[in-house]
């Protein structure tokens, strides 16, 4: 229970010292704005309570498009390093393509998204998608580039075909790096999911702060926020159980000498 | 397929160069015929040697011991009988196979390094050859079960790997390769990474498995009382590039118990005799 102490007090006395900053105006006369346009730590809470069916319904439609990106994002990550780890010839001609795609802007490249496929849910899940796959496929290579090469030996004398040998030995030993991954694609996902909303769409909390923020509602936004950080959070932490309780083996095993 | 390691073993067909036999000196022309023949193997990686020549047989049912200095090529060489690799020049045959995946087929390679999964339990690393042959999950364990009996683990079937000791890992690691059902047993170092007393207790369990199973097993070891106490005959090899510089046939003192075993006389002067040339190798 220790370890929680420390960054519980720490937030405790970053939140305490933001409220008293914006009752007593700081922020606000130093920024030369309106007092209402610094909303105090209590002035959130208060819109996440009064507009709590509203976060509530535009926050399930982002957790959907989160959670159908990020799922393909996996899938489609997974299945890529797969194939990238089987074949050097597609790992040396996929691989500067992958890096490639991670250095477009995401942001101005997703009008576009809009522009081609609609104001639906495709384009979502696209760009939630794009900015997630690569950490996943990168982190899961890792993990197989880090099995034991004496492994694949072994197997083989073990009669294993090659197949055998990914069900086996390379993919539980890489599954820890693969969901090391997949906690990183959640904390972006959820980015990609407020940018995608930003690009066009009816609904969403990414929709929600841009209204709320054309129309001055601060509390608003930042109670939008909140939630956004709440639901990246929440899928990191069931993702870091999951960790615990399906690859409890961990990494480098290679390092664990005889 | 092979679903239990006791599968009576065809007799393999003779081995066709007499003159590399005689060269060998170790037929007895008995009934029993020839399970692994090296003749006249060399490899090397690159620019670096690691074998300049190897010949080496071993009947069925007999164990050979290779024991040399550490970083001589022993593991190369048992990588190469195994099939993993293709020798650069010589033959190798096992039960008369020289194909690469046919020798595979046929040896069963245990590690130096125990290699248990972390994510299987030990039942289930001691089975993993059934498995990968496609036995189903039930039936390979029901085939493993008895083995955990005989072999002192009795108990420790569920157990995780990371909650055995040493000397309980390599004797997983050794069922994993009976259990493979292979006529050839290649041993690298199979105690390399245990402590004294650990390591003297698992040369007599050793000892009694493999009379036991009675296959050909050819016991790569740096230790010369291992190799002496554990084998029918010990080959010694030089520093690296190997060559073979002795041959020892032993006190074959397998069916006594160790410490009997390694005071006797016998044994002590074979020891020397294996040390001396060991010494003479380095030079």
């Amino acid at each position: 229970m220790k370890r929680w102490i420390a960054p519980a007090v720490l937030v405790f006395i970053l939140l305490g010292a933001w409220e008293l900053a914006a009752r007593w105006h700081v922020i606000a006369d130093a920024l030369s704005l309106k007092p209402y346009l610094v909303p105090a730590p209590s002035d959130v809470a208060s819109s996440l309570w009064s507009d709590r069916s509203l976060l509530a319904s535009n926050a399930w439609v982002t957790l959907r498009e989160v959670l159908g990106g990020l799922a393909i994002a996996i899938a489609v990550g997974f299945a890529l390093a797969v194939s990238l780890h089987l074949s050097s010839i597609l790992r040396r001609a996929f691989y500067p393509l992958l890096v490639a795609s991670q250095t477009v802007p995401i942001i101005a490249i997703a009008p576009i998204l809009v522009v081609w496929f609609g104001y639906g849910a495709g384009p979502k899940l696209a760009i939630i998608a794009l900015v997630c796959f690569f950490p996943v496929t990168v982190n899961t290579l890792d993990g197989f580039r880090a099995v034991d090469p004496e492994l694949p030996k072994l197997m083989r004398t073990l009669d294993a075909s090659r197949l055998a040998t990914l069900a086996r030995v390379e993919t539980p030993a890489a599954l820890p790096y693969f969901l090391s991954g997949a906690k990183i694609a959640v904390a972006v996902a959820v980015i990609g999911a407020v940018f995608a909303e930003w690009a066009g769409s009816s609904a969403g909390l990414g929709n929600l702060i841009l209204n709320a923020n054309s129309t001055l509602q601060t509390d608003r936004v930042f109670a939008a926020i909140a939630v956004l950080s709440a639901i990246a959070i929440g899928l990191f932490g069931l993702l870091a159980l999951a960790e615990r309780r399906v690859a409890w083996w961990g990494r480098g095993e290679r390092e664990r000498t005889a | 397929m092979h679903t239990t390691p006791e599968a009576p073993l065809a007799e393999p067909p003779s081995l066709t160069r007499p003159d590399a036999e005689a060269a060998q000196g170790t037929v007895d022309g008995s009934a029993r015929g020839q399970a692994l023949e090296v003749a006249g193997v060399g490899h090397s990686f690159g620019e670096l040697q690691a074998i300049e020549r190897v010949d080496l047989a071993a009947r069925e049912g007999e164990v050979v011991g290779v024991v040399g200095p550490s970083g001589c090529g022993k593991s190369t060489l048992l990588e190469l009988i195994a099939g993993l690799r293709e020798p650069a020049v010589g033959q190798i045959a096992v039960e008369g196979e020289s194909d690469a995946d046919r020798r595979l087929a046929r040896c069963a390679y245990m590690p130096q390094r125990d290699l248990l999964l972390p994510w299987l339990r030990a039942i289930d690393n001691a089975a993993l050859a059934l498995r990968n042959r496609g036995v189903p999950r039930r039936a390979a364990r029901r085939a493993a079960a008895p083995l955990f009996d005989r072999f002192g683990l009795a108990g420790f079937e569920s157990a995780r790997p990371s909650e055995l000791s040493g000397g309980m890992r390599q004797r997983v690691a050794f069922l994993r390769t009976l259990l493979a059902g292979k006529p050839v047993l290649l041993l690298d170092e199979p105690f390399a990474g245990l402590d004294a007393i650990t390591r003297a207790e698992m040369q007599e369990w050793l000892a009694g498995a493999l009379l036991d199973g009675g296959r050909t097993a050819v016991l790569v070891t740096h230790d010369v009382e291992e190799a002496l106490y554990l084998s029918d005959r010990v080959v010694v090899l030089s520093p690296r590039p190997a060559r073979v510089i002795a041959e020892l046939t032993g006190p074959a003192p397998r069916m006594t118990p160790r410490r009997d075993a390694v005071t006797s006389l016998a044994f002590v002067e074979a020891r020397e005799r294996a040390l001396a040339a060991l010494a003479g190798g380095r030079r």
